[in-house]
């Protein structure tokens, strides 16, 4: 223990800025640390191909992940949203290619369902980890009745979308810049968005302010159900065809994604921006061009692990000094 | 005396009842325009809950609020909001996770689209450098990072800014108590500024002097009742204190200090440590009442004893087994999906044991002794412990501390809602107890209990800063020694 002087309130400021720069850098430190590791193991890998191949999983992933960030912001969790990306997946190979309006109409109630667990969550004070667990076995049930087994094709116009060629720079790129963006505005810039923050950072001053607290809860489900919707459409527009259990692995991706990207569980402190970096991070690191490079995909998974680890551990360091 | 098509706001026969509290009993209270009224009264005078009625965020049993002279049926934050009453409470309310600039645009819904940000920076910039000039706050500061006077000034400076709803009623509850002397300065100018511009104030604030200061009338509560209501240029300390207290005769169980100074100190808080400048003595088989205005430090030094016990810490010294009776039941006391008689034994389960097993017979004993001993109202200890009335379940709380081995019972205002037969029969086994051999420490926020106390310490501001003899006990005492002289 050492007797320093006490900061001044310009000292302590400036380090807090230093030490909260370095926090919001720290997805994209770490994705640039991942692509570092792929350039050096493979140099061709960094190529407008090369990322168009690593990268191809990685929207539906980074939309995944943009959903669970919705219910988090408010303190919530969706276990089920793995198993919802996989049930929206088959409605759109099977329904959707056959009888669009029915599989519109399906999409959309199933949005709804979202909105009303919102609702149901927040009326009967209910824990969300429970009710959304309890989902996923629904969800999952629905697409095995509706897909017992692989088939099903997606509808040619998401293919074509899905497979877009933009010149300079590869597609899932321009989607993941388009897709932070978008939702940056909307969560961290608008003036509802602020609410909706501060109804996950203290939710009795946004109820003494007026608003309705039922309301945030309804709108952040509706929007995770809207991204998991589209998540799971990405996935068959780039799959083609579907899989009753083809999402049931991004629930936890997509919570990964969202601690990695500056999210924390607690108190409505979410980035955007952050949640596609650490989606793309995570979808890099367990791309199948890795196994091109005699890399097992069970190192792969590991590597995750790691990556979270770390990157977790980075963030307590650097939030203590700055304290 | 005043003037209703006049007043800004009228509350008339408001009636509140929590459980078996009744929290206001019949008020009517009426702000006129251009005043500033000076709210006091001690703990648990219902001061909050008619401050929270009027802002819209309580609702009343019954009673009628008319604003501007007009009956408001359907109150609510929006319409008081709408119809410019504002407040800001005791507990902070803003989101630690935003920053400034985005804690005014909450509550202001008109800040919206683009541009919102920034006119929002510039409303609470505008209103922090005229309140509190030099404050050193930036707009783009986030909350959680702020110290907690800060803080409050945030909020304040919050509740003054004026963008599409009229602004005509700001409560504040406690706005000084994390301001240094000079920003506490700022904010009472501001008041009379804000007040001379036609803005009604109502202060509540456990500090006389600015409340004489300050205010132009003066209403004391107690009991959930209006008690004075005064020009605040008649009015003195002593005569603010005297009406908080009330007249109330007391009459004092005769106690005989058997016990005298001969008995070993069990528990001490050294002098001059955190807890100020008054050190804390509990002898062998002496009931210590703590006292004071509500979250002063009194349950932070029981916390603080009862580690103590367990670890050795500076200043503080424990000799022997303690055991907490929590005054909230519901979030520190009871075990709620457990049945009455696992709740009981949970504090002696080491003394149930047979082998590495806990003998139910042993335990179910237990239970029952103390069933009889403290009068729990049920028919089977293992129903489950709700099923009990919130009375009963204290009851058993104390039960817990009473069956165990400890000989040091700490006492967190257990009996916070609770009818007054329990609490007649908990004040008896508590002095049978302490005549035992038990050493109580009795944290209360109710005045009448500490009659039942050897020696009384009075908290302010997180130290002990007065101690009161049995005999010397008047609540008039306790009052000017709870309230601060000026400013701190």
């Amino acid at each position: 223990m050492t007797t320093a002087a006490p900061p001044t309130a310009a000292q302590s400021r400036a380090s807090r800025n230093r030490a909260r720069l370095l926090r919001t850098m720290l997805p994209a430190l770490s994705m640039a640390l991942i692509l570092l590791a792929i350039a050096w193991l493979n140099p061709r890998a960094i190529s407008y191909f090369g990322f168009s191949l690593m990268l191809n999983l990685a929207i539906p992933i980074a939309l995944a992940t943009i959903a669970q960030m919705f219910v988090i912001t408010i303190n919530e969790l969706d276990l089920s949203i793995g198993t919802f990306v996989g049930f929206v997946g088959c409605v759109t190979a099977t329904w959707l290619h056959d009888a669009p309006l029915l599989g519109a109409l399906v999409l959309l109630a199933s949005i709804g369902v979202y909105a009303g667990l919102g609702a149901l969550i927040h009326l009967r004070n209910l824990p969300s980890i429970v009710v959304t667990l309890g989902m996923s076995f629904v969800w999952q049930g629905l697409a095995i009745l509706l897909l017992p087994k692989p088939g099903g094709s997606a509808p040619d116009w998401l293919k074509g979308f899905m497979g877009l060629k933009v010149p300079f720079v590869p597609f899932p790129i321009v989607a993941a810049v388009v897709i932070a963006l978008v939702v940056h505005f909307a969560l961290m810039r608008s003036a509802y968005g602020t609410v909706l923050r501060g109804a996950g950072g203290n939710p009795q001053a946004i109820g003494r302010a007026g608003w309705s607290l039922l309301k945030t809860k309804v709108v952040m489900f509706a929007m995770t159900g809207l991204f998991g919707v589209i998540s799971g459409m990405a996935l068959i527009g780039i799959t083609t065809s579907a899989d009753a259990n083809i999402g049931n692995g991004y629930t936890l991706l997509s919570i990964a994604g969202v601690i990695l990207g500056g999210g924390e569980f607690v108190g409505g402190r979410v980035s955007p921006i952050g949640a596609v970096i650490g989606a793309l991070t995570l979808a890099l690191a367990a791309s199948p061009l890795l196994t091109f490079m005699s890399i097992p995909p069970d190192w792969q998974v590991a590597a995750n692990g790691v990556i979270l680890i770390s990157v977790l551990a980075a963030r307590a360091l650097i939030s203590r000094k700055g304290a | 005396m005043t003037d209703p098509l006049r007043s800004i706001a009228k509350l008339d026969g408001v009636r509140r009842s929590f459980g078996a509290v009744r929290a206001l009993d019949g008020v009517d209270f009426t702000v006129l325009p251009k005043e500033c009224i000076g709210l006091v009264g001690h703990n648990g005078a219902g001061k909050s809950t008619l401050m929270s009625i009027l802002a819209g965020t309580g609702t009343p049993d019954s009673g009628q609020i008319a604003i501007n002279g007009a009956a408001q049926t359907a109150w609510s934050i929006q319409r008081a909001r709408a119809l410019g009453v504002r407040c800001v409470f005791q507990e902070l309310s803003l989101c630690p996770n935003l920053s400034v600039a985005e804690n005014t645009r909450v509550s202001h819904a008109s800040l919206k689209g683009w541009g919102g940000a920034k006119r929002a920076a510039d409303l609470i910039r505008a209103s922090l450098d005229q309140i509190f000039p030099g404050h050193g706050i930036s707009p783009q500061d986030i909350v959680g990072d702020l110290a907690i006077g800060q803080r409050q000034m945030v909020e304040v400076a919050r509740a003054f800014t004026v963008t599409d709803d009229p602004l005509h009623l700001v409560i504040l509850d406690e706005p000084t108590s994390s301001l240094d002397a000079q920003t506490a300065r700022q904010l009472l100018d501001h008041i009379r500024h804000a007040v001379a511009g036609g803005v009604s104030c109502i202060l509540i604030s456990h500090i006389l002097g600015e409340i004489l200061d300050t205010s132009d009338r003066v209403v004391v509560m107690r009991d959930g009742k209006v008690v004075a209501d005064e020009a605040a240029a008649n009015l003195t300390r002593s005569a603010l204190v005297a009406s908080m207290g009330g007249a109330r005769l007391h009459a004092k169980t005769n106690r005989t200090d058997t016990q005298g100074t001969s008995q070993p100190i069990v528990a001490e808080v050294q002098a001059g440590a955190a807890h100020g400048p008054i050190g804390l003595q509990a002898r062998r088989g002496e009931v210590i009442g703590l006292a004071g205005l509500a979250g002063h430090g009194q349950t932070k030094l029981l916390i603080d004893l009862f580690e103590a016990a367990g670890s050795p810490r500076n200043g503080l010294s424990v000799a022997g087994a303690v055991a907490l009776v929590a005054g909230d039941r519901q979030t520190d006391g009871i075990f709620p999906l457990w049945s009455i008689a696992k709740n009981i034994s949970i504090r002696s389960l080491a003394a149930l044991r047979r082998g590495v097993f806990i003998a139910a017979d042993k335990e179910a004993h237990l239970a029952e002794t103390w069933r009889d001993r403290i009068g729990i109202r049920t028919d089977d200890l293992d129903n489950n412990i709700l099923s009990l009335s919130g009375g009963n379940q204290q009851k058993a709380l104390f039960a817990r501390a009473l069956a165990s081995d400890a000989q040091i019972i700490l006492m967190d205002d257990p009996m916070r809602g609770v009818d007054i037969g329990t609490k007649l029969d908990v004040y008896d086994l508590i002095r049978a107890q302490a005549q035992q051999g038990r050493t109580f420490l009795w944290y209360t926020t109710e005045t009448d209990e500490l009659d039942n106390c050897d020696r009384v310490y009075v908290f302010r501001n997180g130290q002990i800063v007065a101690v009161l003899n049995h005999g010397d006990l008047t609540e008039e005492k306790i009052i000017q020694s709870s309230f601060a002289e000026v400013t701190a």
